[in-house]
């Protein structure tokens, strides 16, 4: 009896033993690791609310000239899609004074073949790709990009 | 002495009662409690079909606005509460779910002709249907969303200041929940925002966005 409970628990040392350098769930990577077994630090999700309070401030200044303007709310839950346009819910020429919002620029009142339309052309419909939600996030890579002179 | 020859009396009256009666008593009996089994089982097959599961087993369904609430603040949110389908679609009092229940069972038949059953299908469909819904909301003060969203308990304090002007100017100009919130959950149909080809195909601006008149 006193043997095969010994031989048991050496089976599960060893099996522990095994595990321990491949540890799939490891305490600090949260189990991820690149191709390459690198580990990568857990991802600990930002609190939604910092990120909204980073966003809803004075707009930031802008770093050249033509830079869209950035968005200063938070954008989930406002749908862009073919059959509705959720930004131009409250910026559209019909709807900003309503909303106190600001209106879309003139710009985009022109055709792919530069003819004044009546309206928002449908080639700058996607408000997103080019307008997104501010925020102060460092750069991902370091660069030597300066402000224009006129911007500074 | 007496009161025990009283009670004596009186059973045996009733005993002879419910003899001579006996096939009325009986078929009471058995009409009450088949009554009683019928009502279960009515209550048990209506809660059935009350269940997402139950919602979703249709693939019209499921790969369209089943999909579209998975992506929205109903189905996931910060506090974990959820909605489900019959929370919003159904009503909770007997007798506007009675209604609400025989309507829905023309999707039944529209099931069998195939009205919806593909994408494209329920595209061309989703104004009649979103605007079906929307009528039904309106006319119930939007209901199912009181179930759960009590405007008198707002805190303006936390919601946003577009919110907030938005909330009290519609609030008191008695609109209902659902005059603003339209397409929270599913896609909206198209609606004409004046940008492109869907001037000519999309539903009006007004109904995702009514006019604000106050009250008198």
């Amino acid at each position: 009896m006193k043997s095969r409970l010994l031989a048991v628990f050496q089976a599960s040392l060893f099996a522990g033993l095994l595990l321990l350098p491949g540890a799939p769930f490891g305490a600090d990577d949260g189990g991820l690791a690149t191709l390459r077994g690198a580990p990568i630090p857990s991802a600990v999700p930002e609190s939604g609310d910092a990120l909204r309070k980073a966003i809803e401030t004075d707009p930031l200044e802008r770093d050249f000239t033509q830079q869209p303007p950035l968005v200063t709310h938070a954008v989930d839950n406002y749908p862009v899609t073919r059959n509705f346009n959720k930004c131009l819910d409250c910026h559209s020429w019909e709807n900003y004074r309503k909303e106190k919002a600001t209106k879309v620029s003139q710009t985009h009142f022109q055709g792919a073949d530069g003819q004044d339309l009546a309206n928002i052309s449908p080639r700058r419909y996607f408000c997103l790709q080019c307008h997104v939600p501010q925020v102060d996030a460092k750069p991902l890579i370091a660069n030597t990009y300066e402000r224009a002179t006129s911007r500074q | 002495m007496k009161l025990s020859t009283l009670l004596k009396t009186l059973l045996k009256t009733l005993l002879n009662l419910l003899l001579r009666w006996r096939k009325f008593v009986l078929t009471g009996v058995v009409a009450f409690a088949a009554g009683a089994l019928g009502v279960v089982v009515f209550d048990t097959a209506m809660e059935q079909t009350n269940t997402e599961a139950f919602c979703i087993s249709c693939h019209e369904m499921k790969n369209t606005v089943y999909s579209e609430y998975q992506g929205s603040l109903h189905y996931t949110n910060r506090s974990g509460m959820r909605a489900t389908c019959p929370d919003c679609h159904v009503p909770k009092e007997f007798a506007p779910k009675m209604v609400a229940k025989i309507k829905a069972s023309n999707d039944l038949l529209h099931n069998i002709l195939g009205t919806i059953d593909t994408p494209a299908k329920f595209e061309a469909r989703r104004p009649k249907m979103a605007q079906s819904e929307w009528r039904r909301m309106k006319a119930n003060d939007s209901q199912e969303c009181r179930n759960c969203h009590d405007a008198d308990s707002f805190d303006y304090g936390v919601q946003s200041y577009r919110s907030v002007n938005q909330h009290t100017e519609g609030l008191a100009s008695g609109q209902t929940c659902i005059d603003c919130h339209k397409g929270i959950t599913h896609r909206l149909p198209q609606i004409d925002q004046g940008v492109g080809s869907l001037v000519e195909t999309g539903l009006s601006q007004d109904l995702v966005r009514p006019p604000v008149t106050p009250k008198e």
